[in-house]
């Protein structure tokens, strides 16, 4: 069929997920997060030092449809790497515990510590939502 | 699909997941909305951390993020 090809949205966010080396598909915003597993992921990646994208989903519906379609995963948030799905809350928390997420993300991995609490966060370097 | 128009309770998450992963237990504790499931299946070896939460999201389909409101999951390889 032909919605791999003919879906515009589908294509700006695979570009998205390619042109960003992390990016965050989140409820909300690191500022504001909207929703717990959102700010939780959030907070381990500014805790580990990474600069990342972000996407909010909430403001349009599809972004999420469409996102799920492409990573076969039902939940938000999701986080990618190199292009790659790594996993959402629960597995990003997971990695970051075990110092595997600092590994995939080639930082440093420091001594193991609980997962941080959401702190204030940094603006987004993007947002791809205005491209949509 | 078996699901009801009734909450989703623990209970329920805990046999669906049981009957839908070979060999899978399952703690699953939930306010009928936010869910934590720890699953223990022999399917799980060999698999990814991701292919592993997908067997499990995959018991629910389109039931997650709507009915299911959130599902966290953990996943443990057991011997079968």
């Amino acid at each position: 069929m032909s919605d791999e090809t003919m879906n515009p949205m589908r294509e700006q966010i695979q570009a998205a997920i390619e042109e960003n080396p992390v990016i965050l598909f989140m409820k909300g915003t690191p500022d504001q997060p909207m929703c717990g597993f959102s700010a939780r992921t959030v907070a381990i990646l500014q805790s580990v030092g990474q600069p990342f994208a972000a996407v909010n989903i909430l403001p349009h519906p599809a972004i999420r449809q469409e996102l799920s379609a492409i990573s076969n995963w039902p939940t938000i948030p999701q986080l990618f790497v190199d292009g790659e799905f790594v996993g959402g809350c629960d597995i990003v928390t997971e990695m970051y515990q075990s110092g595997e997420l600092q590994q995939a993300l080639g930082l440093d991995a420091g001594p193991t510590e609980p997962a941080p609490e959401p702190q204030p966060a940094e603006p987004a370097p993007l947002s791809i939502e205005n491209r949509l | 699909m078996s699901a009801s128009g009734a909450a989703a309770t623990p209970q329920e998450l805990k046999e669906r997941i049981e009957a839908g992963i070979p060999g899978a237990t399952a703690q699953v504790t939930g306010d009928g909305h936010h869910f934590n499931a720890v699953v223990s299946a022999p399917a799980f070896a060999g698999l990814s951390r991701i292919a592993q939460h997908r067997l499990v999201y995959d018991v629910f389909g389109l039931e997650v993020g709507d009915r299911i409101h959130a599902l966290s999951i953990q996943t443990k390889e057991s011997t079968a």
